[in-house]
């Protein structure tokens, strides 16, 4: 009986082990480093496979650890797209001269605005910065002017964000090309006595929303996505745009690229020109994710301010330095 | 990262005195006393010599980490080095590190005698009863009772959220050990003391506490490391530690630099501690010498005091257990069907599963040698290498994949994100564990049968295949479960290290919990706490039969 158990035990044991280990190998078709939201692209991954039949894995991760583990793999990286939320790791793997010039026809698809001179890459989607705050503990007259006043003295202990995350990073880097190192840097600095770190938009949302803190530097779609689901950590909070060409009004493109060191080109680039084009853009428009359209002619989700009146500043997209911003704040004590 | 059961299998060389170690000893004497002296040491030198290039072999792979940190400070240089160690924010993590080590161990340790004494040497209704529940938040894995009390709770942050949570997540690992020692004390010295005119207060403090420093400085000792490895548990409550610093960095740089030197201050950090426990645990010996066994432990009687001794049980089993079960039911409730999506849900325990045996599978294999090595032929070099195995079994994951991540990427390409790697790191991390209970069950296989077979012409190999491997076959498997149990609930080496594609269940539950989708984690905190109970009553019922009741 006690034989018979053990080996049922072990014979169960092999059997996952023969069974779970070949699927966890990779088959054909392509690897994408996605650091976008899992849900987002893994519609748009879903979305592909349906129409074309190829194969797409995914590994998550975040756009700055991607991008310097791209650099660190170099030519012999095992990825075949590389997806992000912000450009800032767009422009780090085209300067290790990684990327693959991507095809005319996906360049084609979108505006001049939202892609590098290069070619080297394109914008997938779009995002606002905001400042979410509780509609309970300010009123509109309350509300900053500019994202620069958070270095104040009077908004000591009343804002928060979330440091470690490529999205403020990118946010930094945008006022880092906006007004200077030194500024910058001052900036943080002040920022570091001033703010609270969440790990996450989603948990400083959830803060705001709870009345923890008073208001947060984030982008605009966790708020709309939590409404859409059931609105728990978001019904206190109200979006606050800076606008007026304020580095607060950043507007961050989210950026595919293909690998030159890719060993599906072809597939890697049906990739890129599908998510670029009409299946890609309407997944935007229509799924849960609230991210801006770029497609030409693709519209966003009819509940977003429209991208055209945000009055983003002017950032040159491929001057964007994350390594000069991940120094700087580690500098300032925020990492 | 999982507080885990299978990390008190690792005090069992720890309590050095304790039964199972005992237990080694007599068997490593019986083989010695019962031959001529000249055989003993001629057997000695018998240990094949593969055995040893094997073991050499799989220490200095363990050592790989720790060359390896020392290798990126030696080519970043000095300049550099000291500019990203000695920096305001590195001062800050170690005053939030030391002082959760500064207050969580003390608690933890009053909290656990208190509960020990009560369920073993009191009279408390239910005694048995209160033990397993005391054993039982074991299953529950750090980041989920962190997940649980954020939810009940959610403005709960900084250092003392994090001494509260840290505190019930993992007492057990103390309360164990301590709960073992208690029951094999012998009253006779407790008589004698009372005898000499001893309150009963005194005799706890001058006879009892003195035998259970050994159990309390090995469990406090995991305890401590435990805090320095933990990350999830961390993040929910916005607490910065080293560890969560590290990720961070790896975050944002992949692995620069900077994360490199903070995990340098990490591995500091645990050598001081190890070095503590040395100290502070001295050398003294225990043990009850004499003939005859020792007779049953009087319970004393609680009298009017039941009523609290009662109370502070069902809040600690409150806390630990009625806390996370509670928001996990919660969650599911709230989330209803349409959180189980059983297709990526079967696909997470499918992934998980297999890498937590075939991980364990390694783990146990590569400690073979060095077990049958320390229990047949123990020396200076064997206890050198030994200790190699316990000092990077105690790193914190993240250390070790991060070192594992820059060495395949830079040198080693072929095997960069393979499954090779990762079932490496766990085999490196959770290699003490296998390596206990294959000591154990081996010292109980006696010697003569492995002379037997070889003088009946079996080859080497073959003769300790037929007699030793076959008979520390059960305590092999129990080493494995506690391995897997380990793996199951990693989370950080994980994501560093897994093959494009993996997603296990401790993978899925903290992508969900990131962007707070609560409901749809819940899930799978529910899958790891019920494949981990079951272990944590295998450890429990081992921890009874090894004080012989």
């Amino acid at each position: 009986m006690k034989y018979a158990l053990s080996t049922l035990v072990g014979a169960t044991a092999l059997a996952i082990i023969l069974l779970a280990g070949p699927a966890m190998a990779e088959d054909d078709g392509i690897i994408v480093y996605n650091a976008q939201h899992e849900s987002l692209t893994k519609a748009w991954a879903e979305g592909f496979t349906k129409e074309t039949g190829i194969k797409v894995t995914v590994r998550n991760g975040g756009d700055s650890d991607f991008s310097n583990q791209i650099v660190a793999e170099g030519a012999a990286s095992p990825a075949d797209v590389f997806l992000t939320e912000n450009s800032p790791a767009m422009v780090l793997v085209e300067n290790a001269g990684l990327f693959a010039p991507v095809e005319a026809d996906t360049l084609a698809q979108v505006p001049q605005d939202y892609q590098p001179a290069s070619g080297k890459w394109v914008g997938v989607a779009a995002r606002s910065t905001v400042f979410a705050y509780n509609k309970t503990k300010l009123s509109a007259d309350q509300l900053p002017k500019s994202m620069l006043d958070l270095a104040d003295p009077s908004w000591k202990g009343r804002w928060a964000a979330s440091p470690s995350g490529a999205d403020f990073q990118a946010i930094v880097s945008a006022l880092l090309q906006l007004k200077g190192e030194a500024a910058t840097a001052d900036w943080l600095k002040a920022m570091k006595t001033n703010f609270t770190a969440y790990k996450g938009n989603s948990t400083v949302m959830k803060a705001v929303n709870a009345g923890e803190i008073e208001g947060g530097v984030i982008y605009h779609y966790y708020y709309f996505g939590d409404q859409a689901k059931t609105g728990e950590n978001s019904k206190n909070v109200a979006l606050h745009y800076f606008k007026s060409q304020d580095p607060g009004a950043f507007v961050s493109i989210s950026g595919g690229g293909v690998l030159a060191s890719s060993k599906h080109p072809k597939e890697a680039q049906a990739f890129l020109k599908w998510v670029t084009g009409k299946g890609g853009q309407d997944v935007l428009k229509t799924g849960d994710s609230f991210e801006y359209a770029v497609g030409k002619g693709a519209e966003s989700n009819p509940k977003l301010v429209p991208l055209a009146d945000l009055q983003a500043p002017k950032v040159d997209a491929t001057r964007l330095n994350s390594k000069k911003v991940t120094d700087l704040m580690t500098a300032a004590g925020l990492l | 990262m999982f507080p885990t059961a299978i990390a008190v299998l690792q005090l069992l060389p720890l309590d050095a005195n304790g039964v199972a170690s005992d237990l080694m000893q007599s068997a490593v004497d019986l083989a010695r006393s019962g031959l001529p002296s000249g055989t003993g040491r001629r057997s000695r030198r018998r240990v094949p010599l593969w055995l040893v290039i094997v073991a050499i072999f799989v220490a200095l792979l363990a050592l790989l980490p720790l060359a390896f940190i020392i290798w990126i400070a030696v080519q970043t240089g000095w300049e550099t080095v000291s500019a990203l160690v000695f920096r305001a924010r590195v001062g800050e993590l170690l005053v939030n590190t030391v002082l959760l080590v500064l207050l969580c161990v003390p608690i933890t340790i009053v909290l656990s005698v208190a509960l020990a004494w009560l369920t073993e040497r009191s009279n408390l209704p239910g005694a048995r009863f209160w033990a397993w529940l005391c054993v039982a938040p074991l299953a529950i894995p750090a980041f989920v009772h962190s997940y649980a009390w954020i939810t009940m709770v959610p403005g709960l942050h900084g250092l003392w959220a994090g001494v509260l949570i840290s505190v019930i997540a993992y007492f057990p690992l103390l309360y164990l050990p301590v709960s073992a020692a208690l029951r094999r004390l012998d009253p006779a010295l407790e008589d004698a003391a009372a005898a000499l005119g001893l309150g009963p207060r005194r005799v706890f403090w001058r006879v009892v506490l003195p035998q259970l420093r050994l159990a309390i400085c090995g469990g406090s000792l995991l305890v401590g490391l435990h805090l320095l490895a933990e990350y999830g548990l961390y993040v929910f409550i916005r607490f910065d530690t080293f560890t969560t610093a590290i990720v961070d960095q790896f975050q944002s740089t992949f692995n620069g630099p900077a994360a490199n030197m903070l995990a340098g201050v990490l591995v500091s950090c645990c050598f001081v501690l190890l070095g503590l426990e040395v100290l502070v645990r001295g050398e003294e010996r225990y043990a009850r010498v004499g003939s005859g066994a020792a007779r049953y432990q009087q319970r004393t009687s609680l009298g009017r005091a039941t009523g609290p001794c009662l109370a502070l049980l069902v809040v600690t089993t409150l806390l630990a257990l009625g806390v996370p079960f509670v928001t996990i039911g919660g969650w599911l409730a709230a989330g209803g069907a349409a959180v189980w999506r059983f297709d990526e849900i079967g696909l997470a325990l499918g992934q998980t599963l297999f890498l937590a045996l075939a991980g364990a599978l390694l783990a146990t294999v590569a400690a073979m040698p060095m077990a049958w090595i320390s229990i047949r032929a123990p020396g200076p070099l064997q206890r050198l290498l030994e200790g190699c195995n316990y000092i990077v079994g105690s790193l914190p994951g993240v250390v070790i994949a991060l070192a594992l991540v820059t060495i395949t990427v830079r040198i080693a390409f072929p095997l960069y994100q393979t499954l090779f790697t990762i079932l490496m790191a766990y085999a490196l991390m959770f290699l003490p564990r296998a390596l206990v209970s294959l000591r154990a069950s081996i010292a109980q296989a006696p010697v003569e049968l492995e002379r037997a077979a070889s003088s009946l012409g079996r080859p080497p190999l073959q003769a300790l295949w037929s007699t030793t491997i076959r008979l520390s076959a059960p305590g092999a498997a129990a080493g494995m479960a506690l391995v897997a149990l380990g793996i199951m609930n990693e989370l950080t080496a994980t994501q560093m290290l897994a093959p494009n594609g993996t997603r296990t269940l401790a993978m899925a539950f903290w992508s969900y919990s990131s962007e707070i989708d609560y409901a749809s984690a819940a899930p799978y905190a529910f899958i790891m706490v019920a494949m981990s109970l079951p272990l944590t009553w295998l450890l429990y019922v081992q921890s009874k039969r090894m004080a012989g009741r």
